[in-house]
This record gives C-alpha cells, structure tokens and sequence, in this order.
C-alpha cells in the first residue's frame, strides 16, 4: 500500500464574520496516498476552496491535523509552510495567476527564485517545464501574448518547476471553454501517469471523470467518497463502480445530485 | 537571489516610468543641494584657508586718521596722523611678531618700451614676514635699504610677468614716477586675495623710497597705514587694546577724545567672508534635508500605492513559495533602487550646477569623492528607512487575503 501524501484528520476552519464565528469547514477525514487523482467536488460555497487552501499550506486549520508527506503542518511556521509551498507542493488556480509583467519563462522559473537556484539552473529548468507544456516557443513571451488554455499550461509548468510530489488546483477549468478543458485534463492525466500526486476542484461532473477518486463537500463537510475506474484519458463520463461513505460520516449527503 | 530581486526591482521601476520619475524628483533635487552645498562650503573653506594662509594670519591695519576720514582732504589739510615712531613703539608691545610702517599706492611702471600698472608697496622688511610673502629669486632689501632710501625693488610674478616678459628682472632697472629702481628679487607667487584681487600685481620697496620719489608725500616720517601681525589669534584682542591704549597715549588723546586712526582687522574680515559661505551652505543644507525627507515621503508614499496595487501579485510570490523576508526584501530593494536613480540623478545634476556656479560666477568649488560617497549613503537610508514600512505591509499580508484581492 502506498504511502499517504495527505492526511486530514478533524479538519475544520472557521471564518471571523461580522456574524460571529463562521464554519466554513467542519470535521475533515481524508487520507490521499501517493499517485492518487483525486476530484473534490460540491456545490458553490461548500468548502471546496477552504479546503484546498488548507491543503495548499497558504492557510491553517482552525482545528485538527493535517499530515503532509507524514509532517504535521496544522502549526508550522509560515516560514517552514512557504517552503512547503515552494519544494512539496504546486498550486494552480481558476486564474492562472501569472505575474503580467513576468516573459512566461520567468514566470515558470520564479519557484526557482525562492528556492535559491541560480540564473542557469532556473533557465534551463523553466525551458525544460515549458516544453513539456508545449509551449516551449513562447518563453520570451508575456502571459498575455497566448490564450488563457496556454496560460493555464503555464501556471502548470510553474507549479512542476521545483518536481512537488503534489499538484494542487482550484477549479483549474473553471475560466476555459470545454475543449480547452480537455486539453488541460488531458495535461493532468499525463503527469499523473508520471507518478504525481493530483488533487483537483471542480464543480463539472465530466472534468471530475478524468479522476480516479471523486470526494463530495457539501455545507462545509466531506460527504461522499468514491473510487471510479475510469482511465484519465477516455473521457467519457461517470463510470462509478464502488461507492464507499467516508468512515465515521453521516449518511445524510450520500444522496446528493451532482451539482 | 538578491541579483533575480534587484532585476526585477528594476522592472517594476521601468513598468511605470513617469511615477518613477516624479516619485524620484524630491530625492533628485535633495543629493543635488546636497552636492552644492559640500562643493560650494569646501570651496570657500579652502577659498579662505589658501587666502587667510597667503595674505598673512593675525593680521590688523592702523589707517591714520586723516587720511581715511578724508581720502579728500589728504595733502594739504595736514599730515598723517602716524608715524614711524609709532610703529616702533608698537613693535616694543608684548605679543606683537612683526610691525611695518606702510604707504601704498598704484602706479605705473616702465621697462624699456613696455608699462604696466600696479600696486606699488614702500614698506620695511618686517611686511615680508607679515604678509608671509617668500622671495622666488634675488633677496629681500634689508633695514639699510630703507634708512639710506635706495633705489631697490621687489616685484611680484605678475609684474615679473608683464613687465619684463622672458627676461630675467634681477639686476634690471626700471622706472616708477620717472625714478630708475633696480630689481633685487622676485616674489613667490600668492594668487587672489579673499577679495579677488591678485596679489602677485605688486611692486615692494623701502618705505624713504617711496615716500621721498614715488609718493612725494611732504610729511617725512609720517604714514598713512601701519601692518601689525599679532603673534597668535588668541592673542589678537589684547593687542589690539594695547596697540590703541599706547596710541592714544602717544597722540595725546584724553579720556573722550575719538581716536585719530582706525584699526582694521584683516583676518577678521576673511573670516567673516568665510561666515558668509558658511551660512550660504548651511542655508543649502537645510533645503537639501527638506528635499531629502520630502522625496524619502515621496518613494513610501508610491511605495504604498505600488503594495496595495501589486497586493494579488504578491499573494502569487507567497504562493509558490516567498517567505516574509523575501517580499520584505523584494519591496524594499525597489524603494532603494528609486532612491539610487534619484541619487544618481541628483548628484550629476549637483556636480553640473557647481561647475556652473563655478564658471559663470568663479566661486571657488571643492568637487570631492566623499560628496558622492555622502549622496549614496543618503540615498540608501532613505531608501531602507522609508521603504521599510511599505515592505513591511507587503511583507505581512495574508497569502488567502492577498490572492483574492482583485
Ligand atoms: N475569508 C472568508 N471569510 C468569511 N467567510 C468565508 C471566507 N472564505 C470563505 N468563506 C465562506 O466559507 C464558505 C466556503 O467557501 P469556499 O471554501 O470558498 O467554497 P467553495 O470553494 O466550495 O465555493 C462560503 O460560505 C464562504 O462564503
Ligand atoms: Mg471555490
């Protein structure tokens, strides 16, 4: 058996409102073992993105514990959590979030930067990531000389450019049209062929096929859990043969319509 | 690292040119006053040292009375109120290092077909020493020059220069008011006097010269200016009490009585020359602080503008893995950065106003390396100090906060 990259354990998360204490998340169980796909999905305002913060070390948990890579990381540092976000995960958003200003090469190569790599090293390491992306022809360019598809490919390339054992993304489709989509699914599919870890947020039932494992918030808790065995390449939609409620769970949510 | 951050310092300077440069404009016109004023107060520091050292230290003058009260009335209404018996009854006072009985004036001078005009000097040897001139060739006239009114004369480069031009003047006779004098010496050259004039235009003979042929003054032994060098500036109050206390014992003055000469400090008056400049740089220096805390305002001012507009890029950096420091780091080398462009602006517009100043007005200016050295630490703790708190905000903000910023 593989060993786990994450464990979550009671994981939950309240905001400060001017209403009082808000639970955006509340008693998270989740263990994601090493080469995992995995699709978190929910409606909007479930937790989704409170969870992947979490997850993406830019954010700590209000209460319980959160295993990276067998490290507890609940009440690290924030200097010890950005080097966590630097060397063991990469994140992707809905807006690619590339630096404008930034050629694509640099953007790809910044990681590299906090690292401490030199000039070189980042250069040919950001070359290597941006053909592997396909867009090795545009490393001169700015982010907003190409399509948002290759944009995304870009904030990609960025977040493989340090090789984390886990690729973090938030609704990586979210602003892409579907075939666009595809190709960036497609993308996912491959390096987690390679081995890498992947944890994605969609809200679309056809992008979550692409995954092996699809998980389902709803108000802030983790109510469904399912394996499918449908291969990240086919495409095709909801094969779900095994359906297993996350231990020590409510039913309740079992029955939820995708969203 | 560092070397990636100041790259991208320098971009983020470049993205926005016209910010920059106006951010820019307080530092730039701070290292400018700062640059003049050190040129301009080393100027006329080293102005006053070079004049103060060539005209004489300790220095006072004695004018006769009726001479200065009336530069009219001289001649016929009396004779001078000096004399050189006073001067060596002064001469016996305490603390006093040297006393020249003096009659000075301009004259023309003639050699062979060529004249010139200078400022000719009847004096006693003791004038040399006083007004610290050195003998460039020859040799001085001694106190039998002066008691037997021979004909002998010192002269100063410029004269040298214009009068005898390649010729050596030693030995040569020349004319002054039709007398033939003979060249015993060259004086060492001095250069300008505090008040401009050059110095080197002089001619010096034996006071019973230049009374008898040049001046023609009736009154023998009286004189119009008496040269006092007091042995130390500590020194220079008392003797002038007691140079005026023996004069007015001498001429008979009672209690009351104004004083019929005038006493002129002579190094009082480059001193206070040297005030003038000194206020000037003063008055410079306080600008160049006002600009420089203006312009240090200026770059936090924009540095807090550039934080809150860059707030979703700098949720990115921490994102992918910048800690505190190196957003700390980052925001901070970009207000230095600014800061240096402006030093480096303000210091070569500084240097081209005081080579102006020196041109056009011919003040003595002192360009110095550590005017620059000055301007750039200046410029770099401007920079820290008043881009600390902007770097600190970016430093501090909150990844989640900072990424959903739009
Ligand atoms: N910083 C915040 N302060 C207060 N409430 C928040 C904050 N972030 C998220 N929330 C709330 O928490 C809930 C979950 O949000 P989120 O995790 O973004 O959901 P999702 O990504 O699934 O749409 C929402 O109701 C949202 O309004
Ligand atoms: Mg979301």
């Amino acid at each position: 058996m593989a060993e786990a990259v994450i464990r979550v354990a009671g994981l939950g998360k309240s905001y400060a409102t001017a209403a009082g204490l808000f639970p955006a998340l509340r008693g998270v169980d989740l263990t994601i073992k090493t080469g995992e796909y995995i699709a978190i999905m929910g409606p909007s305002g479930s937790g989704k993105s409170t969870f992947m913060n979490l997850l993406g070390c830019l954010d700590t948990p209000t209460v319980g514990d959160y295993f990276l890579t067998g490290e507890n990381v609940a009440h690290m540092e924030k200097d010890a959590l950005a080097k966590l976000r630097n060397r063991t995960l990469g994140f992707v958003f809905q807006g690619f979030n590339l630096l404008p200003r930034m050629s694509l090469q640099d953007n790809v190569a910044l990681p590299l930067v906090y690292a401490g790599a030199d000039k070189e090293t980042r250069r040919a390491a950001a070359r290597v990531m941006l053909d592997k992306v396909g867009l090795g022809q545009y490393a001169e360019s700015l982010p907003s000389r190409i399509s948002g598809g290759q944009q995304q490919r870009v904030a990609i390339a960025r977040a493989l450019v340090n090789k984390p054992r886990l690729i973090l993304a938030d609704e990586p489709t979210g602003n892409l049209d579907s075939h666009t989509s595809e190709e960036i699914m497609r993308l996912f599919g491959e390096l987690n062929a390679e081995g890498i870890t992947i944890v994605l947020v969609t809200h679309e039932p056809d992008i979550a096929a692409h995954a092996k494992r699809q998980v389902r918030f709803l108000d802030g808790e983790l109510v469904s859990d399912q394996v499918t065995d449908s291969l990240p390449f086919n495409g095709m939609g909801i094969g779900a043969v095994e359906t297993h409620p996350p231990p020590g769970l409510p039913l309740e949510g079992g029955g939820v319509p995708p969203c | 690292m560092l070397k990636a951050m100041f790259g991208e310092a320098w971009l983020a300077m470049g993205a926005n040119r016209l910010r920059s440069a106006l951010t820019m404009l307080g530092m730039v016109i701070g290292v400018a006053a700062v640059v003049i004023m050190l040129a301009i107060g080393q100027g006329a520091q080293y102005a006053v040292q070079q004049s103060i050292s060539t005209m004489g230290s300790n220095l006072f003058i004695l004018l006769s009375g009726s001479f200065t009260t009336a530069g009219v009335r001289s001649g016929s209404s009396g004779a001078p109120t000096l004399n050189v018996s006073d001067a060596e009854a002064i001469s016996e006072l305490e603390g006093i290092a040297n006393v020249a009985p003096t009659h000075q004036g301009t004259r023309q001078l003639v050699y062979g077909a060529q004249n010139w005009s200078a400022m000719v000097v009847g004096t006693t040897p003791p004038y040399l020493d006083a007004r610290a001139w050195t003998i460039a060739s020859g040799a001085a006239f001694a106190d039998s020059d002066v008691r037997s009114a021979t004909r002998v004369a010192l002269i100063g480069k410029t004269v040298a220069e214009n009068l005898f031009g390649d010729d050596d003047p030693l030995g040569k006779t020349m004319r002054i008011q039709q007398n033939p004098f003979t060249v015993v010496g060259v004086l060492g050259a001095k250069g300008q006097s505090f008040d401009g004039r050059d110095q080197d235009d002089t001619v010096i003979i034996p006071l019973s010269t230049a009374q008898r042929k040049v001046f023609g003054t009736p009154f023998l032994g009286s004189v119009r200016m008496i040269m006092v060098q007091a042995e130390s500036g500590e020194a220079m109050p008392q003797t002038e009490k007691s140079v005026v206390a023996l004069l007015r014992q001498r001429h008979r003055l009672r209690e009351g009585m104004p004083n019929d000469f005038f006493l002129r400090n002579l190094s009082a008056v480059a001193e206070s020359e040297a005030e003038t400049t000194r206020t000037m740089s003063i008055l410079l220096g306080a600008i160049a602080s006002i600009s420089l805390i203006v312009g240090g305002i200026g770059i936090m001012n924009i540095m807090l503008v550039s934080v809150t507009e860059r707030t979703r890029e700098i949720g990115i950096r921490m994102a992918i893995g910048a800690r505190q420091k190196d957003i700390l780091t980052q925001f901070l080398l970009e207000a230095v950065v600014l800061s240096f462009a402006g030093c480096l602006l303000g210091l070569l517009i500084g240097l081209g106003v005081a080579l102006g100043i020196n041109f056009f007005t011919g003040m003595v200016i002192v360009i110095s390396g550590s005017a620059g050295l000055i301007a750039f630490a200046v410029a770099a703790a401007v920079g820290i100090f008043f881009g600390w708190y902007p770097a600190r905000k970016a430093a501090q903000l909150d990844p989640i906060e900072a990424l959903r910023y739009q």
